[in-house]
């Protein structure tokens, strides 16, 4: 049973390493880009909840929060961001195109999704009772190859969880200028269950995870929709949006703000200590690890 | 006599066979229809849990096997017309190509993607090219080739048992051509080169002047082009047969250009930038003072008329030509 430390946890180590490595940018140790997950934590903390060990995760560009709910170490996470040999691929994917275990990311909107597919597919025909769960955005709501994907899926009855995760924005386009029509209705017009909710509050989301997950795992291809919101830029310091407006959002909708009173305010410092730690050692291990050479040396 | 097509049918019965990861995908690829030309004939009776019929999503085909092969199975995909591979153009470039290195080799992906190619059907601009050139540069995509001289068989079994992404480029024109036996080849002395894709050799007993390079259907003329030369002429040539166009491996080209001074590239696809133009830089980058020729269609769409299709493709004639014109 996952209790309500377990989820604090979870939304206290992602916040505190995306605060962390955007803050390594002005350092110069990180160069490139990211996409920080600062505000959607409590989607990952739901879904990671309910999913087993096994099952299998395609991420996307905003793919740190769910590689730390997956239970990834946040030290080969760091070591890949800053192209380290280290790092969980070796510094050859970097923040958006990363693989351990059956976690794995890649930078392509919607070309994703069909991939994730296909491993539900393998699983499926393989009997192994994993089901496979692929994370987009709203921005990928208007790429082709998933309409194709969800038409399959529904045809072959596979066990695949699409959980869109609607920020509002894609990059810097608001829902209203991307998406046409109803979400949901994109997902039931294939004959897909939907799961659907708008809310930053972990213990919201999660029975609607476990709904969801069930769902997928005894009956077939289900979506899960969480309207959320983002609070820092789409990646580093694309956001046009008015900070009082975001900021007045964050007052209203933080899933760490929302969730901290319900724990014991002794034990979430001493967890908060803990974490603050683990995180730092991440980042300053990975910054005097070496940089990889293409003959391995 | 067994034609190219029977080989390849064989050799999906043969992999359905003794290799329970693999799959058969497709548009139109169930009995009784059993695909646009035929290939997969007679598998979906045989193994109706491995042969899936998909609807017409290209894109999607191609990353559904993707996470297929990341998974452990051994997908081989028909596109139905080769021309269609533009719409898997993403999953290809940046999903099947990019995932072993990209995840520091922790993953493998072995499928087969393949693509009936080629015109002189009378198809027109979409259903009649050679597409692959497009795909021959990208990092992690292999490209092999069948011919009328190796086995088809064996080479779509080799690349089903690979593990990294192939793309299988059937001419469309080989499927009813016969695979050659010795009668066929009097006129010359054939070597291999072996492995899994092999390259092929032929010479003949004199001396020759010129080294036509190609792969596939264009084997066909350049054979006949070289009889004519023979005859009409009396100019010698070898034959190099490539059945792996990607990544480029090429040293038994270079041997033959030891021997000749003169390359003659050839294949389908428009000329410009294409398999011909990479051979000859880098025949020229290792076998110097050799002198080269490409020909391939012209860079234009391939138009419905024959007239008109026939001045675009190229043929015996201007095989010839290009030949005489590289040797003046």
């Amino acid at each position: 049973m996952t209790t309500d430390l377990d989820l604090y946890r979870i939304l206290y180590l992602i916040r505190c390493f995306e605060e962390r490595a955007l803050a390594e940018f002005s350092t110069g140790k990180l160069f490139g880009t990211t996409h920080a997950y600062i505000g959607q934590e409590a989607d990952a903390a739901a879904l990671f909840s309910v999913l087993d060990p096994g099952d299998l995760v395609f991420s996307n560009h905003r793919c740190h929060g769910h590689f730390l709910a997956y239970g990834g170490d946040p030290y080969r996470l760091a070591a890949e961001l800053m192209g380290r040999a280290t790092g969980l691929v070796g510094g050859r994917g970097g923040s958006q195109h990363i693989h351990w275990r059956n976690f794995y990311s890649n930078g392509i909107q919607g070309g994703i999704v069909p991939v994730a597919t296909g491993m539900a597919l393998a699983e499926k025909a393989q009997k192994t009772g994993k089901i496979a769960v692929v994370f987009i955005g709203d921005g990928t709501l208007g790429q082709g190859v998933l309409y194709e994907s969800l038409n399959i899926a529904a045809l072959w009855s596979l066990p695949v969880l699409y959980v869109v995760e609607n920020n509002r924005y894609a990059q810097t386009t608001p829902n209203e200028l991307g998406i046409a029509g109803s979400i949901p209705a994109r997902f039931q017009a294939f004959g897909i269950e939907t799961f659907e909710a708008a809310s930053s509050d972990v213990l919201t989301l999660l029975p609607i995870a476990r709904e969801a997950v069930d769902h997928v795992r005894s009956r077939g291809p289900a979506a899960c929709i969480l309207h959320t919101y983002r609070f820092s830029a789409h990646s580093k310091g694309d956001d046009p949006r008015d900070p009082e407006q975001v900021a007045k959002i964050r007052a209203a909708h933080d899933p760490l703000t929302i969730h901290a009173p319900r724990i014991d305010s002794a034990q979430r410092a001493s967890l908060e200590t803990e974490i603050d730690a683990l995180i730092d050692y991440a980042f300053t291990r990975a910054a005097n690890d070496p940089f990889p050479l293409l003959n391995g040396e | 006599m067994s034609t190219i097509l029977e080989s390849l049918n064989s050799a999906l019965h043969t992999a359905l066979e003794t290799d329970p990861r693999v799959y058969v995908l497709g548009e139109d690829i169930l009995d009784p229809y059993g695909g646009a030309f035929k290939v997969t004939r007679g598998l979906s009776t045989r193994f109706p849990e491995r042969v899936l019929t998909t609807p017409i999503s290209e894109a999607a085909i191609m990353g559904i096997c993707n996470g297929m092969a990341l998974r452990g199975l051994r997908p081989v995909a028909e596109v139905m017309f080769g021309d269609f591979v533009t719409l898997m153009a993403d999953q290809l470039i940046n999903h099947a190509a990019k995932f072993r290195w990209m995840y520091n080799d922790q993953v493998r992906v072995p499928l087969v993607l393949r693509l009936p190619m080629g015109g002189r059907r009378g198809y027109g601009p979409t259903h009649s090219q050679s597409l692959e050139k497009h795909l021959l540069g990208a990092p992690g995509l292999k490209a092999v080739a069948p011919n009328s001289l190796g086995s088809p068989a064996d080479l779509l079994l080799s690349a089903i048992a690979d593990d990294d992404p192939v793309l299988f480029v059937e001419h469309k024109l080989l499927y009813t051509r016969p695979i050659l036996e010795a009668k066929d080849l009097l006129d010359w002395e054939v070597s291999s080169s072996g492995g899994p894709y092999p390259t092929f050799t032929l010479k003949t007993d004199y001396q020759s002047q010129i080294t036509i390079a190609t792969y596939g259907y264009n084997f066909e003329l350049a054979r006949e082009a070289a009889r004519e030369l023979m005859y009409e002429y009396e100019i010698f040539s070898e034959i190099v047969l490539f059945s792996q166009l990607s990544p480029f491996e090429l040293n038994p080209l270079f041997d033959s250009l030891r021997r000749t001074g003169h390359l003659l590239t050839l294949e389908e696809g428009p000329q410009t930038l294409g398999w011909g133009a990479e051979v000859a830089a880098r025949s020229a980058e290792q076998v110097p003072g050799i002198r080269v020729q490409r020909l391939g269609a012209l860079d234009l769409p391939i138009a419905n008329a024959k007239s008109l299709e026939d001045e675009i493709l190229p043929s015996v004639a201007k095989i010839v030509q290009s030949a005489l014109k590289l040797l003046q």
